[in-house]
């Protein structure tokens, strides 16, 4: 298998661990990721706030290059990145101003899209096509009795909900299980927000709201939370120091991508998986894993 | 501070922005909005803000174009679309916070203490001139316009990450940057030709 691969931003930078275990667990499952050709910034949450038809049409930008290269889906890792391309998608099927205002601007670069490119989601990609049987069959190192916190993050399945539910996702808990994990299927702070980008903008709403995950993980009792989105995981792990100044606090947890914690329950070697590069240390994690 | 909209320049205000408003994919939904308040109970920050989000829409339909663009409200939505997804009526209220954001832009009405719009138009600026977000340089431009004590907040946070090689220094520029511009200058020829 295939796959026209987009890493988005943050993993040229903080979400590097996030870019490089991606490619190693996507490897040891026979997955060849193909890295798209001269991408740019999705626009984030940022470019909407500033000008809409130009935040679609910097977007699909990337999409007309995966057209171009003869795909007809893209692999993306970052929610944001993955909501903000398949928003793109979806207003341009749905209102046809949108459609003929990106059309335009992509031609005044040399470009066409026809809005066929399927964006999806790394974890999409791995419940859906090579499937949990599948994932299962290559877990050589089972994560017995790991507290595992699935942290989903907002937009991993708000709005779109395409291939999990909006409001309360499983398919990471799935996953999980599947490597033998002890999931807390009940984590019910599983989609709250992590604050985002007012980490920079509003500190204090920002490790509010990552206090409050990290109360709920600690609850939860677990050994490790997992996260599906680079800004996420930055917030919740880099800035622990900072929530525990705040609120008087001792969270010291560790905070993995989670096709880093996949990774090590398929045997891929903890460095190909930056897991040195987290800056919480992962090593009550590497030691609850048999060898 | 006017709040309904009995000046004519208010009047005019709130007309364009509720064309505006009407004229972004599924706006013109706003109308059936029952006032039941699921979006305020969703919301992350509603404790923190002027007025929640089912008041914002409230005052956007009466005209308080004011409350509704001077408020805190619009620059404290962190794009989560909790009250997007559980709307009854379906209002992308999302979608419709950016929609605020880019009118209080336009208009020049952002809030003198929100640190947001600064963040907000030095991103976009990072990407036209890189094609990418180069993290550090946006950290650093938005430390010199809007906030000099972040180095003393952040200085431990930063280190981890820059002895992980987590915050590399050098930007990384695609071949077609100058895309970006002209993509956007073709939409703003186009704006301009239909108005």
């Amino acid at each position: 298998m295939r796959y026209l691969y987009y890493p988005g931003c943050s993993a040229e930078a903080t979400g590097k661990g996030y870019d490089a275990s991606a490619r190693a667990l996507m490897e040891k499952l026979g997955v060849s990721l193909v890295e798209l050709d001269d991408w740019n910034c999705c626009g984030a949450t940022s470019y909407f706030s500033v000008r809409e038809l130009d935040s679609f049409a910097i977007a699909a930008r990337n999409l007309a290059i995966a057209q171009q290269m003869g795909d007809d889906e893209l692999c993306v890792i970052c929610n944001a990145c993955y909501t903000t391309l398949a928003k793109a998608n979806r207003y341009m099927a749905e209102d046809p101003k949108v459609f003929a205002a990106v059309q335009g601007a992509l031609g005044a670069v040399g470009r066409t899209y026809d809005g066929n490119v399927k964006v999806r989601h790394i974890m999409d990609i791995l419940i859906n096509d090579i499937g949990l049987e599948e994932f299962e069959k290559h877990v050589t190192r089972r994560l017995t009795g790991l507290k595992v916190a699935p942290y989903y993050g907002c937009q991993f399945s708000r709005p779109m909900g395409a291939f999990d539910d909006v409001q309360m996702p499983t398919t990471m808990d799935r996953l999980f299980e599947a490597t033998g994990a002890d999931v807390i299927t009940d984590f019910d702070a599983k989609t709250d927000c992590c604050g985002g980008m007012m980490m920079l903008t509003r500190e204090d709403a920002a490790l509010r709201l990552c206090h409050e995950l990290l109360v709920a993980a600690r609850q939860g009792g677990a050994d490790v939370i997992v996260a599906a989105c680079p800004l996420c995981e930055i917030n919740l792990e880099a800035y622990q120091p900072r929530v525990n100044k705040f609120f008087g606090t001792d969270f010291d947890i560790p905070v993995m991508y989670f096709t880093q914690l996949a990774g090590l329950a398929l045997g891929v070697d903890p460095k190909q998986l930056a897991i040195d590069k987290q800056v919480v240390s992962c090593a009550s994690v590497l030691a609850a894993i048999p060898a | 501070m006017t709040e309904l909209a009995t000046t004519p320049q208010a009047k005019a205000l709130h007309e364009q922005f509720c064309r505006d408003v009407m004229s972004m994919p599924g706006g013109e939904k706003i109308k059936i909005c029952q006032q039941c308040g699921t979006c305020t109970g969703s919301c992350p920050t509603s404790y923190l803000m002027d007025w929640g989000p089912r008041e914002i829409i409230a005052a956007f339909r009466a005209g308080m174009i004011d409350r509704v663009v001077k408020s805190n409200t619009i620059w404290l939505c962190t794009s989560c679309y909790y009250c997007t997804v559980r709307c009854p009526a379906g209002i992308k209220i999302t979608d419709l916070m950016y929609e605020l954001k880019r009118m209080a832009i336009k208009y020049d009405l952002v809030p003198k203490d929100s640190k947001n719009p600064a963040m907000t138009k030095i991103f976009v600026d990072s990407v036209h001139r890189h094609g990418r977000n180069h993290e550090v340089e946006l950290m650093t431009r938005f430390m010199l316009a809007k906030d000099r004590g972040l180095p003393f907040k952040y200085w431990q946070v930063g280190l981890k990450l820059f002895a992980a090689g987590r915050l590399p220094l050098a930007a990384k520029n695609i071949r077609g940057r100058d895309e970006l511009d002209k993509i956007s200058a073709y939409l703003d020829a186009q704006e301009a030709k239909s108005q």
